[in-house]
């Protein structure tokens, strides 16, 4: 009985057309291919992106050198050398983060006591040269700079969660 | 049993204790940690800052442990509801006025605050007024301050009263408005007041040359051993990534307890100077300098001293140098035929050396030092030459101990001083007789006759006396000969009167050293008059005076900056210059260094080298390099050993340094000197003639490029010279 009904389907293709009967029940659904990068998906304002480093609205620098995303970074990314700065406040003299080492975990944002090492939403980068891949602290600001509007606007977002 | 001890009950745990104790020293004692901030080990008690509150059967409320006396079947509760609420209960207090500055605070990570905040601190401040904010202070180039910070545990005011003998801070107002400050702003100058920042259980007093430079978590710490003076004061080395950030004292009882000269804590920061030698450099036919290779300098080096007559070499080392490089520098020397090889620059009268010591030391433990009965120091800044055994001899002299000193000025001292003798250096020997006289009485057989004819004139004033029956007196007495003493040109006079002063009145003598390892380089022969173990040389050499004198083909000079560090300074180098060839091993190249040299190999200094340095009691303590040497810079000892390879010195073959110190270590066993005689004799009692101190804050190359210590009053001061 049990060979008679294989027999069965393999002669009338039943199993093939169940399969095409799933293809075509798609084919008149509702698209959702997104066409990247014409299109692009949506992002949480908490998406771990590229690193940025942000300043105050009087210009001055947020970071206070205080080494706690050092300390915490799993990946050991983070390279931090302190000095007293030229207004008498601690600050960094070098900060760089190997973003072939980073994993986007966030713990840095996290620890962050002034809200000055942040994870944007920017994931389209590349790296063309070898040493490309350290972010210095100056690299940092100017994204912190050009994109402080969006890091703001996604900080408020996600404020009340916090 | 004795009546002195009694028993009470920790936790549930009976436990017993001496009567008189504190509850915290009995809980210390037993590892049941009790909380606290106020109170230190080695300052009185002030239970000013309520933390240590601990629960005791009976009492109607929580006790201070460190100000409550155990007593007879006390029942104490450390971790009982009431104690935690009490402890609590002031920790929030304490945190009323405590900024929440962690993150940039260097005692973050370190800091006893934040630690007992984790434990008894409250999450959410229910303090809604007005903070409080105090104005910092400037206490000079060492110190930091924050103080906002400050929880008013006066700690710091305790240390200045009561280890360094000076005052220099205090609290005023009261209350809330309780400030600590110097009052009138000045510097904190005393050689110790680095130690305030340990003391400070916040982050109010912090390392100012360190500041904001490293965090307390990511560095790693090296046991090291100071480089600066001859009592050796144990250290712990902080690097970060190979880089020295700090010093901070490392415990021992038996040397310096908790606490770190000024000189040894900030000595590190000169490491990174601009003049640091970082590849090996030639001078090439021009006269100009080149940088080459290793392979290059020191072959140039070996060729240089190759086929030379051995007299016309010369040696000299920094006594600061390892004993490792004593011993390789001077067996190269002896390999070589020579024995013009020596580490006592700063000398000027060699006239006695065959009655120095073999080794030069005090004679006796630093520990057994707190427990003199009675000192004689002759020719010594003490406090600046040797701090901690300074506070070695206040402790002494606090308690009981007569303290006399014989210098060329009178000096502040901070403590209880029996007789103060200032003799003009010219006169000093004088002086000094007058105390022999004094000590001798009318009964002068012990010594020569022509010595005691030359005393019998002498009519010793009250000062002498007083030292002479001080030196008569019961219990353990000392004569210590200083680093002045030492760099006195009439130094052999001195060394003969103080001889027979310890012979007459049955004291022992004992000798403060150049440098952190003065006693090293004479038990590893880096002598011209002696060998190893003290073994008189066969063929003594010239000594360092001498070797600076010219007259020499070819000198090798280990760590030392001749210009700045021999007692012929400056009229060394015309002498140097003439030289035909001169290599320095050097972890820094002087412009007058690059005006004579003709090879500069740099090495690594105290702190990026393996080695061993025999302290002023003797004791040889070994340290590992605690950071990468700059550069190409490698130990000295390996350069050395290289160096010998190639010239071909029997037996240069160690694979470590630790090689090096046990061969060493094997050949004083066999060496068997006996003690050199005293050589009693008539003494020239005035002399003439001037000489050049250095600064204490300047006695060796790293000292010198220490900006700290150069920025302190008593580095700023420079040096001296004595009429």
């Amino acid at each position: 009985m049990k060979t008679f009904r294989t027999l069965a389907k393999t002669l009338f293709l039943t199993e093939l057309l169940a399969g095409l009967r799933v293809t075509l029940r798609n084919l008149f659904r509702r698209k959702v291919t997104v066409h990247y990068p014409e299109e692009k998906a949506p992002q949480s304002p908490r998406f771990r992106g590229l690193h940025a480093l942000r300043r105050y609205s009087n210009g001055e620098e947020r970071c206070i050198a205080c080494k706690l995303c050092e300390a915490v970074c799993p990946a050991l990314a983070i390279t931090i050398e302190s000095d007293v700065g030229e207004n008498g406040l601690r600050r960094t003299t070098r900060y760089d983060i190997d973003l072939f080492k980073c994993i986007y975990c966030g713990f840095c944002e996290e620890a962050c006591p002034v809200d000055s090492i942040v994870e944007t939403r920017i994931h389209e980068y590349h790296m063309e040269k070898p040493g490309e891949n350290i972010m210095t602290k100056e690299k940092l600001l100017a994204i912190g700079d050009k994109y402080e509007a969006m890091i703001a606007a996604d900080k408020a977002a996600d404020a009340g969660y916090r | 049993m004795s009546d002195d001890i009694i028993n009470i009950e920790v936790d549930g745990v009976p436990v017993q204790a001496r009567r008189g104790q504190m509850i915290i020293e009995v809980t210390d004692a037993r590892s049941v940690y009790v909380p606290r901030f106020c109170y230190h080990p080695k300052l009185s008690i002030a239970a000013n800052c309520r933390m240590c509150l601990v629960e005791v059967e009976k009492a109607p409320k929580p006790l201070p442990a460190c100000a409550t006396p155990v007593m007879e079947g006390m029942k104490v509760f450390t971790r009982s509801p009431r104690a935690i609420a009490a402890q609590k209960a002031t920790m929030e207090f304490l945190l009323i006025n405590h900024p929440l500055d962690c993150p940039i605070c260097d005692q973050g990570g370190e800091c006893e605050l934040q630690d007992l905040a984790m434990g008894f601190g409250s999450d959410v401040s229910r303090f809604t007024e007005r903070k409080r904010i105090v104005k910092d202070k400037n206490l000079g180039p060492l110190v930091s301050t924050d103080m906002t910070r400050c929880i008013h545990c006066t700690r710091c005011v305790r240390f200045g009263q009561e280890i360094a003998g000076i005052q220099e801070l205090g609290t005023m107002g009261r209350g809330e408005d309780t400030v600590i400050g110097t009052y009138i702003e000045h510097s904190v100058d005393h050689e110790l007041s680095g130690n305030i920042i340990d003391v400070c259980p916040v982050g109010a007093l912090n390392n100012k040359p360190y500041r904001y430079r490293a965090r307390a978590w990511e560095m790693t710490q090296h046991e090291t051993v100071s480089p600066h003076d001859c009592v050796g004061a144990q250290l712990f080395t902080h690097t970060l990534r190979g880089k020295v950030m700090r010093n901070v004292p490392r415990e021992c009882e038996d040397i310096n307890e908790t606490w770190a000269a000024d000189r040894d804590r900030f000595g590190c920061h000169g490491l990174y100077a601009e003049d640091r030698l970082e590849r090996p450099q030639l001078r090439n036919a021009a006269g100009e300098w080149e940088e080459a290779s290793w392979e290059d300098a020191l072959l140039r080096v070996t060729e240089s001293f190759k086929g030379r007559r051995p007299e016309q070499l010369g040696f000299l080392a920094a006594p600061g140098s390892t004993l490792e490089e004593h011993f390789l520098l001077a067996r190269l020397a002896r390999g070589l035929g020579s024995s013009n090889v020596d580490h006592r620059l700063q000398r000027r009268d060699f006239s006695g050396q065959a009655h120095d010591p073999v080794v030069p030391g005090l004679g006796l433990p630093l520990a057994e030092v707190d427990a003199l009965a009675a000192v004689l120091v002759i020719g010594s800044a003490l406090r600046q030459e040797a701090p901690i055994l300074a506070h070695r001899l206040r402790k002494a002299a606090l308690a009981g101990a007569q303290v006399g000193f014989l210098n060329a000025e009178a000096l502040e001292w901070r403590f209880p001083v029996s007789a103060e003798i200032v003799a003009p250096a010219g006169s000093q020997a004088r002086a000094l007789a007058e105390v022999l006289a004094a000590a001798c009485g009318d009964d002068f057989s012990a010594l020569p006759a022509d010595l005691a004819g030359q005393l019998r004139g002498l009519e010793p004033g009250e000062g002498a006396q007083r030292l002479a029956a001080a030196l008569h007196g019961e219990g353990r007495r000392t004569v210590w000969l200083g680093l002045q003493a030492q760099r006195h040109p009439a130094y052999a006079e001195l060394q003969v009167l103080a001889a027979a002063l310890c012979g007459v009145t049955g004291a022992t003598l004992g000798y403060l050293s150049e440098g952190a390892n003065s006693a090293g380089a004479c038990l590893a022969g880096a002598l011209p008059h002696r060998d190893v173990g003290g073994v008189p040389a066969a063929q003594p050499g010239r000594d360092a005076g001498a070797l600076l004198g010219g007259g020499l083909e070819a000198v090798l000079l280990l760590g030392c900056e001749p210009e700045l560090d021999a007692a012929a300074g400056e009229d060394a180098l015309p002498a140097l210059a003439e030289t035909e060839f001169v290599a320095c091993l050097t972890p820094f190249a002087t412009p007058a260094m690059r005006r004579y040299a003709d090879a500069l190999l740099p090495v690594g200094t105290a702190y990026e080298t393996s080695g061993t340095f025999v302290n002023c009691e003797g004791r040889w303590q070994s340290f590992t390099g605690a950071a990468r040497p700059v550069g190409e810079a490698r130990p000295a000892w390996k350069v050395l050993r290289v160096l010998g390879t190639q010239l071909g010195v029997e037996g240069f073959d160690y694979m470590s340094s630790e090689d090096a110190r046990d061969d060493l270590r094997a050949r004083l066993e066999a060496a068997t000197a006996g003690t050199p005689e005293l050589g009693l004799r008539a003494v020239r009692l005035e002399q003439a003639g001037a000489w050049r101190e250095p600064n204490p804050y300047a006695t060796d190359p790293l000292l010198r490029r220490s900006r700290p210590l150069q920025e302190t009053r008593i580095g700023a001061a420079g040096g001296r010279r004595w009429p």
